[in-house]
């Protein structure tokens, strides 16, 4: 069944009657049908009718545009909508991600505005692994975080997503980090308006959550400090800890949450800091049993080239180089000048004194 | 010599064909020097991969061995090794030298500590490089072959002592300051990395590669070199020798086809590794 145009017309009346507008009359939403036969043009469906609070929304949101983002591009065909909380409901927690991947997926709608396809990385996520593999309802899906009608760029103060509003979002079911996080001084830098303080999103990533334990994330983990703090990481980097842990398959050793504590992060100064000197033998002690006072000493993040701050590693890192840099300068001369020595002794002599040895 | 005069009286028959052989290492040397190459490259291939630990083969490496964890494994259990060998070669100096009062260990023409007539080969060796004198005629043991024997005399203390406070380092806080911990690991991988180039490049060459001896020089494998060899490379202890008419007592068997190929197979291998360890430490070192 067709209209003059070849669009289909039919209507599955048994899902229709399933569906939560199974008991509306057809001209309840087609309210400029009066009769048969229909007329040649027929409005389109204002769900705003009936939906006015939502189609507000919906308004000020980056949606707002009804041409390209009709209801129906979420909700699903407008003959079968489903409540959200029935699982056969394109909004259903567990087929949202789906839904909006649909435009936010690698080939999809969202790509020609240029937004970065998302899908890929949140269904990899542990949030994803969480909603897929386990069917959890309460993990967050894309509007746990964005919300559903009023999505607003996040760029917009407004906005859930916004960098400042970000610890709260993500606090309404991690609350116990989101405290910890605010009592750190990444959190408070955050609260007093210092925007260049991370929040959970520059550590974890938006989309591409990883479960922080695995040793993926362990393994990619320290650069990411590493972006503020470059000086630290560098001066890291030439430690054990580093040099061990950039190896494959081993990821025990420590990372800069180790010492430091991943969200409340306080400075050594502080009492309550694990990086405070009355509370290193304890912090040490996790991962090194037997740490003493003198075991404590050792600074994780040294610098051999800075002679004003290790004196001492400064002078042995000078003496080594010293030694490696004369002894291989001699012994390459004195090679190189032999090789061509007897090498001239031999053709001159035709005398090859090698060889015939066993 | 000394401890030649341990060897086994059925190798002082001459060969019939080739000419005669004379001993240099005795098998107990030649598997000190086994020990001690096996135990450095393990160390080497577990070693490099940690210094250089952001380069793209310590991954690939670490990741075919069985991840960090086995490299740390193995990296100590050649550590063990190597001690064990450094131990017994201590005790050897200390029963031959000051218990057994041999001659010889600790002074003389025969004996690995530097003395004055080194010190005049060194400047011997290089005028006649460039040139401008005879070439020196060497004892026993060249200067040069004195330094590799001490270079990793000293490597072994400094790096093994170093290795040791990292492994166990808790216990060793009980007495080294803290900001030593920090300076072990410079110094663990500044000695390593000196002890890999020298011996994958220097050592190689003087040793092994140089035309006199190239490709490989077998005598640390089979124990005996021929006299022209033995001649040509160490004229004062061959002079030394005849003159005083022990020549005979050093006389060895010609090295039998099995160990002289079995020989090379070993050898050539070792070169191999260590070449190739050689190329990718320099490409981590350089990029």
């Amino acid at each position: 069944m067709t209209d003059s145009a070849g669009h289909s017309i039919a209507v599955d009346g048994k899902k229709f009657g399933d569906s939560i507008h199974g008991s509306l009359q057809c001209n309840n939403c087609h309210a400029d049908i009066k009769g048969y036969p229909h007329p040649d043009k027929i409005a389109p469906v204002d769900c705003k009718t009936c939906h006015a609070d939502q189609a507000d929304q919906l308004k000020s949101s980056v949606h707002a545009d009804g041409k390209e983002h009709p209801c129906t591009s979420c909700h699903g065909n407008a003959h079968e909508i489903f409540a959200k909380t029935d699982a056969r409901s394109q909004v259903y927690p567990l087929n949202v991600p789906k839904t909006c991947g649909q435009c936010h997926g690698k080939d999809g709608m969202a790509g020609k505005h240029g937004l970065a396809s998302v899908y890929p990385n949140y269904i990899d996520s542990i949030h994803g692994f969480a909603l897929s593999k386990e069917g959890l309802l309460v993990a967050a899906n894309c509007q746990s975080c964005h919300g559903s009608h009023k999505i607003l760029s996040h760029t917009d103060p407004q906005s859930p997503t916004y960098k400042a509003n970000i610890p709260q979002t993500c606090g309404n079911c991690h609350a116990k980090i989101d405290a910890d996080y605010e009592q750190g001084i990444h959190g408070k830098a955050v609260a007093a308006g210092k925007m260049a303080a991370p929040v959970c999103s520059d550590c974890h990533t938006a989309h591409a959550i990883l479960q922080p334990t695995e040793s993926e994330f362990r393994m990619q983990s320290t650069p990411i400090c590493g972006n503020c703090h470059k000086d630290k990481f560098s001066t890291y980097r030439d430690t054990f800890h580093s040099q061990l842990g950039s190896l494959g398959g081993y990821v025990e050793t420590a990372r800069c949450w180790d010492c430091h504590q991943a969200h409340d992060v306080r400075p050594a100064s502080d009492p309550s800091s694990p990086i405070n000197k009355a509370n290193l033998i304890v912090t040490c002690g996790r991962c090194h049993a037997g740490a003493n006072k003198s075991f404590v000493q050792y600074q994780p993040h040294a610098n051999a080239r800075d002679r004003k701050l290790n004196p001492g590693l400064y002078f042995v890192r000078l003496f080594m180089n010293l030694l490696l840099a004369s002894v291989l300068t001699f012994f390459m001369l004195h090679t190189i000048l032999w090789l061509i020595r007897s090498r001239y002794q031999q053709i001159k002599t035709k005398n090859g004194n090698g060889g015939k040895h066993a | 010599m000394p401890e030649l005069e341990r060897a086994k009286q059925t190798e002082t028959e001459t060969a019939a064909a080739g000419g005669r052989y004379f001993l240099r290492f005795t098998r107990e040397q030649r598997y000190m020097h086994a020990a001690l190459f096996t135990s450095f490259l393990g160390l080497a291939a577990t070693g490099l991969p940690m210094r250089f630990s952001e380069s793209f083969w310590a991954r690939k490496f670490a990741a075919g061995v069985g991840g960090f964890g086995a490299i740390l494994f193995l990296h100590k259990f050649f550590a063990v090794v190597l001690t064990i060998a450094f131990a017994l070669h201590v005790k050897e100096i200390v029963q031959r030298g000051l218990i057994n009062r041999e001659k010889g260990i600790f002074w003389g023409p025969t004996s690995m500590v530097a003395n004055w007539k080194d010190v005049k080969d060194v400047f011997g060796h290089m005028r006649w490089f460039l040139g401008l004198g005879p070439r020196p005629q060497f004892d026993r043991y060249a200067y040069w072959e004195k330094f590799d024997y001490w270079a990793v005399f000293w490597g072994m203390i400094v790096i093994g002592f170093s290795g040791y406070a990292m492994w166990f380092a808790p216990f060793f806080a009980h007495f080294l300051p803290g900001w030593a911990l920090n300076a072990v690991l410079v110094i663990h991988s500044e000695e390593a990395l000196l002890a890999v180039l020298f011996i994958f490049s220097i050592h190689f060459v003087n040793t092994h590669l140089r035309p006199d001896s190239f490709p490989m020089d077998m005598v640390i494998f089979t124990g005996v070199e021929s006299e022209e060899e033995f001649k040509h490379k160490r004229t004062l202890e061959y002079e030394r020798n005849s003159q005083r008419g022990e020549l005979e007592k050093k006389v060895g068997i010609a090295p039998p086809l099995w160990l002289v190929n079995f020989s090379k197979i070993v050898g050539f291998t070792a070169i191999f590794i260590g070449l190739t360890l050689l190329v990718l430490t320099l490409t981590a070192y350089f990029s």
